[in-house]
C-alpha cells in the first residue's frame, strides 16, 4: 500500500496537537494536517505484517475478478463432453524422457469401472501436453471493450481443469475465477450503498438531534433487532425469477443494504455527536457556515478513518450474506456464477465425498472473508491515534 | 424499579407491531395473490376448481377486502385464536408445522449461547491472568479465526469431513428410527449425539468474540486499586479473582444478549439449513423457495418476535445480578 519501508517508522513524531490549526489559515494548514494523520496511518499499517500480506492479496484477488477472462482458460460456461466430474489435472513440471523443463499435464482418459458403473479418470502419461503461456483460445471482450483471444495460460490439445470440473463438465478453475466477480464486487457496491445511507441518516440523527435523532434510533433499534438472514432470504425469494442477473444483483444488494447500513449510522452519530461540541464546530457555525458544510467539512474528515475501519469490517459480512444466499438458492440465480451458485453443487455431501474439488470455492470465500479482517484489524490499529 | 420493568415489557408492544408489519408485508410481496397460486396449483394437480369454489376460497381469505383489513385479519387470527394462516406447501395449517420446531429452534439458540459463554469466560479469565503468554496467543489466533470464519461454511466442511472420513452422517437431529418416535431418553441421548456439532457451530462465532471481551474487561479490573488492596490483605489468588474483578467483567455479557441474539438466529437458521435439521430453519428456506409466504412470514415474525423477547430477558436479567444497575434505577 505505501512505499515507505518500516525502517523508517521507528520514532514517527505525533500528530500535531490541535491548537495548531487556527480559524484564519485554516485552508492550508488543514490540508496539511490530515496529510500527515494519512502519513502516520500509512506508517502504523505497514508495521502490521499480515495486514499488508492480506491486502496484496486481496488487491490480486481484485484483479483476478477484474481480468477473469484472460486468466482463465476457458469461459464458465464451455463444456469438456465427456469429461463430468473429472478431477483437478496435476501440473508437472520436469518432462519425462529428457524432455526438459516447464510446465505441463498429461492428458485424461476415461475409462468406465465395470464393477461401480462410475467413470474413473486417469492420467495417460504418454501424452505430455504442455502449458503454453498467452495462447490463442476462445475470444472475448477484455474489460468489455478490446477484443481479443488471449489467455494466460492453456493448452494446445486435451484440457488443463486446474480444479476439475463440474458435473455439467465445466472447468471449475474458470468458474470460480468468473464467480468472484460477483461474490467480490457485492461486498463493495453493498457497502457503498449503506454507507451512503449511514453516513446521511447517521450524520443527520447526530447533528440534529431531538425528534429526528429519536425517530432515526428507533428504526435502527428495531432493525438491529430483526434476525437478518430470514428477513434477507424472504425478500430475495419474493423477487422474480425471470430477472436478468444484473437487476437480480442490484436488488439483493439493496436487501442486503436494508439492515447494513445500521452499523455505520450508528459510528457516524456516535463521532458527529462528539464533534459537534467541539470549540471549532461552534466557530464554524459562529462564521455563519451552513449545516452541511459544517458536516461535510468540519466534522467528516475528523472521523473518515474510523469509518473506513467500519466499512472494512462490513465488506466481508455482504460478501458471506450473498454467498449464504446463493448458497441456498435465493440469491443470485445459475447460470450467472458466484461463489454462492458454486458452492450449491457442494450441498450434496455424498457428491462432495467423491468430488473434494467442489469445496474449493468455499476456501475461496473463508479466505476472502479473513483477509478483509485481518486489513480491517491493520487499518484500526493504524487509524486510533490513542492505541497504546 | 417495577416502573423501569413495566416500561420495558410494554415498549415491546409497538415493536411487535412493528415486526407483524413487516412480516404481513413479506406475505403480500410476491406477485399476483395466495388463491390463484393455490387454484393453479390445484389445477395442476388435476383438480378443477369451479368458480364457486374460488369464490369461497377469496371470501375465506379475504383477498376481495382492502390490505388494513387484510391484516386486521392476520394478526386477529394469531392473537386471539393462535391461527397462523396454512401453508399451501404442506397442506396444513403452520401451527401444525411450527409446534416441534419452534421449540427446537430456541434449544439450539439459547444452549448455543450458554455454550458459548461456558467455553469462553474460564478462557477469557486464563488469557487475562496469563496476559502475553503463550496459550494466550494461542486463544486470541484462535479467536481471531473463529470469529472470521462463517459458521454455515465450517458446517459444510465439518460434515463432509465427519461423511468421508469417518462415514457417520450428521445431518439432521436424530437418527432415522428416531424420527418419527416419540419422546423418550433413548431419543433424547440420540439428539444429544447429533446436537453438538450444530451448537459449536452455531456459538462459535460468539465464543470467539466473548473470549475477547473478558480477557480485556478482566485486564481493565486487575489493575484496579481495589484488587491491590484486596491481594495486600492477604485474600487468596483464587478466591480474590472469582470474587470480584471476574464478577465486573462478565457482568456487560448479559448486556450484549441483545445485540448476539439476532446474529445467533441468523447464523442458526443457515447452519441448520446445511445440516438439515428439524428445526425452522430449512421450513424457512423450502417456504421461500415455494413462495408459501404466510409460512415464511410466520417463521420471520416468530424468530423476530422471540429474538427480541430473548434480549429484554437478557436485560431484565442483568437487572436482577448487577445491584449497581438495581439500585442506580431505584433511586430514581
Amino acid at each position: 500500500m505505501s512505499s515507505q519501508t518500516p525502517i523508517a517508522i521507528p520514532q514517527t513524531p505525533e500528530a500535531p496537537p490541535e491548537t495548531i490549526i487556527e480559524p484564519g489559515k485554516a485552508a492550508t494548514d488543514e490540508r496539511y494536517y490530515y496529510a500527515s494523520q494519512w502519513q502516520l496511518i500509512r506508517w502504523r499499517f505497514s508495521r502490521h505484517k499480515a495486514a499488508v500480506v492480506s491486502i496484496v492479496l486481496l488487491v490480486i484477488l481484485y484483479i483476478l475478478a477484474i481480468f477473469a477472462e484472460f486468466f482463465s482458460p476457458y469461459t464458465p460456461d464451455t463444456r469438456f463432453e465427456g469429461y463430468q466430474s473429472a478431477p483437478p489435472t496435476p501440473i508437472h513440471w520436469i518432462k519425462p524422457n529428457g524432455g526438459g523443463f516447464g510446465p505441463y499435464v498429461f492428458d485424461t482418459v476415461r475409462e468406465l469401472d465395470k464393477e461401480t458403473f462410475k467413470y474413473i479418470y486417469q492420467p495417460d502419461e504418454t501424452k505430455v501436453l504442455p502449458i503454453h503461456f498467452f495462447v490463442h483460445a476462445e475470444p472475448y471482450k477484455l474489460l468489455g471493450l478490446i477484443r481479443t483471444d488471449i489467455h494466460l495460460f492453456g493448452v494446445k490439445e486435451g484440457r488443463v481443469l486446474l480444479f476439475g470440473s463440474d458435473r455439467l463438465a465445466r472447468d471449475v478453475f474458470t468458474r470460480t475465477l468468473f464467480g468472484a466477480r460477483i461474490s467480490l464486487s457485492i461486498g463493495l457496491v453493498g457497502v457503498f450503498i449503506s454507507f451512503v445511507l449511514g453516513v446521511l441518516l447517521g450524520g443527520i440523527s447526530g447533528y440534529f438531534g431531538g425528534v429526528v435523532d429519536d425517530v432515526i434510533q428507533r428504526v435502527i433499534d428495531f432493525l438491529l433487532a430483526i434476525p437478518g438472514l430470514p428477513l434477507w432470504m424472504t425478500l430475495s425469494a419474493a423477487l422474480p425469477r425471470d430477472w436478468p442477473t444484473l437487476k437480480l444483483y442490484f436488488a439483493i444488494t439493496v436487501i442486503l443494504s436494508i439492515l447494513g447500513w445500521t452499523g455505520l449510522a450508528r459510528v457516524v452519530r456516535g463521532k458527529m455527536l462528539a464533534l459537534r461540541e467541539e470549540d471549532y464546530t461552534l466557530a464554524a457555525r459562529g462564521a455563519g457556515a451552513s449545516a452541511w458544510r459544517i458536516i461535510t467539512r468540519h466534522l467528516l474528515p475528523g472521523f473518515t478513518s474510523h469509518l473506513i475501519v467500519s466499512i472494512t469490517f462490513n465488506i466481508p459480512g455482504m460478501i458471506l450474506s450473498e454467498t449464504a444466499l446463493s448458497f441456498i438458492g435465493v440469491g443470485i440465480q445459475p447460470p450467472a456464477v458466484s461463489w454462492g451458485t458454486l458452492l450449491q453443487d457442494a450441498q450434496n455431501l455424498t457428491a462432495v465425498a467423491q468430488q473434494t474439488w467442489l469445496m474449493i470455492p468455499a476456501l475461496f470465500v473463508i479466505g476472502t472473508v479473513l483477509l478483509f479482517n485481518f486489513v480491517g484489524d491493520g487499518l484500526r490499529d493504524a487509524a486510533d491515534p490513542y492505541a497504546r | 424499579m417495577l416502573v423501569y420493568i413495566i416500561r420495558r415489557i410494554l415498549m415491546l408492544i409497538p415493536i411487535l407491531i412493528l415486526m407483524s408489519m413487516v412480516a404481513f408485508f413479506l406475505i403480500e410481496l410476491p406477485p399476483g395473490d395466495w388463491v390463484s397460486t393455490r387454484i393453479t396449483q390445484l389445477e395442476m394437480s388435476g383438480v378443477q376448481v369451479s368458480a364457486d369454489e374460488a369464490a369461497r376460497l377469496i371470501a375465506q381469505y379475504g383477498l376481495d377486502k382492502p390490505m388494513p383489513v387484510r391484516y386486521w385479519r392476520w394478526v386477529e387470527g394469531i392473537v386471539m385464536r393462535g391461527n397462523w394462516g396454512f401453508s399451501m406447501q404442506w397442506n396444513k395449517p403452520v401451527n401444525e408445522i411450527l409446534a416441534e420446531r419452534v421449540p427446537m429452534t430456541i434449544v439450539i439458540s439459547l444452549s448455543a449461547l450458554l455454550l458459548s459463554w461456558i467455553v469462553a469466560i474460564p478462557i477469557g479469565i486464563y488469557s487475562a491472568t496469563h496476559q502475553y503468554s503463550f496459550l494466550d496467543y494461542v486463544f486470541t489466533i484462535l479467536g481471531f479465526i473463529g470469529v472470521a470464519t462463517p459458521g454455515f461454511l465450517l458446517a459444510l466442511i465439518l460434515a463432509w469431513v465427519l461423511f468421508a472420513k469417518f462415514g457417520f452422517s450428521m445431518l439432521g437431529l436424530y437418527s432415522r428410527e428416531y424420527l418419527e418416535a416419540p419422546w423418550s431418553f433413548a431419543k433424547f441421548l440420540d439428539l444429544l449425539k447429533h446436537i453438538w456439532l450444530p451448537l459449536i457451530l452455531v456459538g462459535m462465532g460468539n465464543t470467539a468474540g466473548t473470549i475477547r471481551v473478558v480477557r480485556n474487561n478482566l485486564l481493565d479490573e486487575l489493575n484496579k486499586q481495589y484488587v491491590i488492596a484486596a491481594r495486600s490483605k492477604g485474600l487468596s489468588e483464587w478466591k480474590l479473582l472469582l470474587k470480584y474483578p471476574v464478577r465486573l467483567a462478565i457482568n456487560p455479557l448479559l448486556s450484549t444478549v441483545s445485540f448476539i441474539l439476532p446474529g445467533l438466529v441468523s447464523g442458526s437458521v443457515l447452519i441448520d439449513i446445511v445440516l438439515s435439521l428439524q428445526t425452522t430453519g430449512p421450513v424457512l428456506l423450502r417456504a421461500t423457495l415455494a413462495q408459501d409466504m404466510y409460512l415464511a412470514g410466520s417463521i420471520v415474525l416468530i424468530l423476530s418476535a422471540l429474538t427480541v423477547v430473548g434480549a429484554l430477558l437478557g436485560d431484565l436479567l442483568l437487572i436482577v445480578v448487577d445491584p449497581r444497575i438495581r439500585f442506580g434505577r431505584a433511586e430514581k
